[in-house]
């Protein structure tokens, strides 16, 4: 068998067809995942600095439980687990989008708490002050600024999640890294074609960061 | 000054504990329409606190406290009682607390659209004659960060005039700012007082004191020392704590 360690760009290269039918999928499970996370995040992060005692448990709980277990075994068990409670199958986007979203749930919750308390406390006396009810100071005055200084933390956990994603190759899904896999399984090229999906990662990523840091300017620009 | 006048602000043994920190002990305070009361003491005395308690940003334990013909209920139970109380009852903060997300206007115009349901047009034109009348009329596009200190607590002044309140709390209005910006907020809130607005005054500021008070009040760990007319007060203080304070704020 000829071994051979000279990178052969020309399988590279070639591998970027066989790739790109990925990239729909790993948007769609990471900001399907996302959004519903976003909303997860938002109500138990507002739930943990509840003045009510049992709310603050219940989001401690969610929090400690979804950030403390790997995000591939929350993935299997989603996948190959629920479908024994619920006596049907699920199918494998669902179940990546459901991890994502239950998974970056919990660290949201964290980063939304922290954005809201970051607020100072007078922005809230100046709202109440004014007579502002108490839901009008949090919608009117705290959550505009908390979100402002959300979007940092966001942006990072947009770009966990992301890559989080190329972990469901193993339920099937076909993302990035299962098309690469795929085609792999063809031309034993693997040295190629995951420098390839590294690459498509990284434009991901990297794209995604770039419009943070202008939403991050444009956002700060009030302040 | 009318005796049969309904007082605005009424207190009767108010008390106030952090913890195991008695803050206010047993405060009588009637502060009648029209009044301006100003309130010195040095710091950690519980003026700012005593203040605070008029617009519920603070709970007490035991009292009264009537604010505007409505009853304020211990350990911040008051409900619904105390966001009436919050729509007549302005206050200037320390720190000036301008929403720093919104232009110097929104600020200005938020709480007449969203709790008195002012449509937006007639809330503009307030807020701009009112930012007109403390002098930064021009400044009204801009965000608060963009301004000076003095602008800024000048834009907070306006923000609660713009409810058109019966009372209005001061807590160290001046305390944060250079010395060169505190002549120009100094100014509106005499202008204010000129007008007959009923104030309460948290200060360091004793010439200013002395100036616009109808009636100053020392307060010494929680406790009113000595209250009176400001020439009484500055000029023969009966108590020793309040002449031993003087003596100490007035030297320099």
């Amino acid at each position: 068998m000829d071994v051979s360690f000279n990178f052969d760009w020309a399988a590279a290269i070639d591998s970027i067809p066989h790739l790109l039918p990925g990239i729909p999928w790993t948007l769609l499970i990471s900001f399907g995942g996302l959004a519903i996370g976003f909303v997860i995040g938002i109500f138990f992060g507002l739930l943990r600095i509840s003045p009510l005692r049992p709310l603050r448990w219940l989001a401690i709980a969610y929090i400690e439980i979804f950030r403390g277990t790997p995000i591939l075994v929350q993935v299997l068990f989603i996948f190959y687990g629920l479908p024994q409670l619920l006596g049907g199958p699920i199918n494998a986007l669902t179940a990546g989008i459901a991890a994502i979203a239950v998974n970056s749930g919990a660290y949201i919750s964290e980063i939304v708490r922290g954005g809201v308390q970051s607020i100072e406390r007078g922005q809230r006396e100046a709202a109440l002050s004014l007579g502002l009810s108490r839901s009008q100071a949090f919608r009117c005055v705290i959550w505009p600024q908390a979100l402002r200084r959300m979007i940092p933390p966001l942006g990072n956990q947009a770009i966990i999640s992301i890559k989080d994603t190329s972990l469901f190759s193993v339920i099937g899904v076909g993302e990035l890294v299962r098309q690469g896999q795929i085609y792999i399984a063809t031309t034993f090229t693997a040295m190629e074609v995951y420098f390839m999906v590294a690459l498509l990662y990284l434009a991901i990523t990297w794209t995604l960061s770039i419009l943070l840091s202008v939403l991050e300017r444009k956002g700060l620009a009030g302040e | 000054m009318n005796a049969t006048t309904q007082p605005i602000v009424s207190m009767k043994k108010l008390n106030k504990h952090f913890g195991s920190l008695h803050v206010l002990k047993d405060i009588d305070l009637a502060i009648t329409p029209g009044e301006v009361v100003v309130v010195i003491g040095a710091s950690g005395s519980g003026k700012s606190t005593l203040i605070r308690c008029i617009n519920g940003l603070e709970e007490f334990q035991q009292g009264i406290l009537g604010v505007d013909g409505k009853t304020l209920q211990p350990y911040g139970r008051s409900g619904r009682a105390l966001q009436q109380i919050r729509t007549e009852v302005g206050m200037v903060f320390q720190q000036f607390n301008l929403f720093p997300h919104l232009s110097v206007r929104d600020n200005v115009t938020l709480a007449p659209i969203k709790v008195r349901g002012a449509n937006r047009q007639q809330a503009r034109q307030t807020a701009d004659r009112l930012l007109e009348r403390v002098g930064i009329e021009d400044q009204a596009d801009k965000y608060p960060a963009q301004l000076s200190g003095g602008q800024q607590q000048r834009v907070a002044l306006a923000r609660a005039l713009a409810m058109e309140p019966r009372l209005m709390l001061f807590d160290e209005p001046t305390s944060a700012l250079d010395p060169e910006m505190i002549g120009e907020v100094l100014d509106a809130m005499r202008e204010l007082a000129k007008e007959g607005m009923t104030m309460v005054i948290v200060t360091h500021e004793m010439h200013f004191a002395r100036e616009v008070a109808d009636r100053v009040i020392y307060i010494h760990q929680g406790e009113i020392t000595e209250q009176g007319p400001p020439e009484q007060l500055f000029d023969a203080p009966q108590h020793e704590r309040t002449q031993a304070f003087l003596s100490r704020v007035l030297k320099h």
